[in-house]
């Protein structure tokens, strides 16, 4: 913990989500990653956040369309000749 | 592996082109509905308006952007649309303090506690999943767009910005402060989860 200002975690927050897409000019990522190094909280916000987008991206459920609304959908774009070909 | 959808035979009129367009985006277009406006009926008003707009529109679609985009562009305004309507109090503005990224209120993290080395099937059981789901509806609906279309539908930041119509410096401050909100929630769940277990 050597000379941690914890005045750098706030201004450091608003890279952190640049910084995890690999987004983040390569100066500012030096910068954070020095910073991660000495800051435990940092660490845990970032790995956490981290964490929350694998969550969104973990594939538990991502239902299909009811075939009841794709019915009514083809038929409202007078393409009820082609409701039988599904081509997804 | 399914081909790409053909812009020339769409803009052809080549209705079996239409259809394979309406089953490719139909299922990703219905769930950005359900998920800004929170119910089926909404949903598939948005999805049909979607497609018919398209449809309309389709000879004035110059390619600047991919088709999915496109898109994803005219159901994010269906939405967005629906919600002026649904629910008029709701505030759409871009509001100028929380885009500025000098501002950092609101993203100051409150809980500190790693709970990011539980394993997977730790994470998903029990309500995580739950919570998580609850906590992106509640998202405000300026961030939940950008949220979805990125972190969700997969957009990358660009194509997110030009799908609403914002810079990419807006998508990135708006998915930030979505971010941090979601990561807040859980965190306060699994807390309370890894105190319990302590027990």
């Amino acid at each position: 913990m050597n000379e941690h200002v914890h005045k750098n975690c706030e201004e450091l927050l608003g890279s952190l989500s640049a910084y995890i897409d690999g987004d983040l000019k390569p100066e500012l990522c030096l910068e954070l990653e020095k910073h991660l190094a000495g800051c435990d909280d940092c660490r845990v916000v970032l790995n956490t956040t981290k964490r929350t987008i694998d969550l969104v991206h973990s594939p538990v459920e991502k239902p299909d369309l009811p075939e009841d609304v794709r019915e009514r959908l083809f038929k409202r774009l007078n393409l009820d000749n082609y409701l039988a070909s599904k081509s997804e | 592996m399914q081909n790409e959808i053909s812009l020339d035979a769409l803009i052809a009129g080549d209705r079996a082109e239409f259809a394979r367009l309406v089953d490719t985006y139909s299922s990703s277009i219905y769930r950005l509905g359900l998920r800004m406006l929170g119910n089926p009926q909404d949903a598939e008003d948005v999805l049909q308006n979607t497609f018919i707009s398209a449809l309309t529109h389709l000879q004035n679609f110059e390619g600047r952007s991919s088709v999915s985009t496109w898109l994803y562009r005219i159901a994010a305004n269906e939405a967005l649309m629906l919600i002026r309507k649904r629910k008029p109090e709701v505030d759409l503005a871009p509001d100028e303090d929380a885009e500025s990224e000098e501002n950092a209120d609101g993203l100051k993290p409150r809980q500190i506690v790693d709970w990011s080395a539980l394993p997977e099937n730790e994470l998903l059981a029990g309500e995580g999943k739950k919570i998580l789901d609850g906590a992106i509806n509640t998202l405000p609906e300026t961030l939940r767009i950008v949220f979805l279309l990125r972190d969700v539908e997969g957009l990358s930041i660009k194509e997110t910005a030009d799908a609403l119509n914002l810079t990419e410096t807006n998508v990135k401050t708006r998915l930030l402060r979505a971010r941090m909100f979601l990561r807040e929630q859980l965190s306060g769940y699994y807390r309370e989860r890894m105190i319990e277990e302590q027990k």
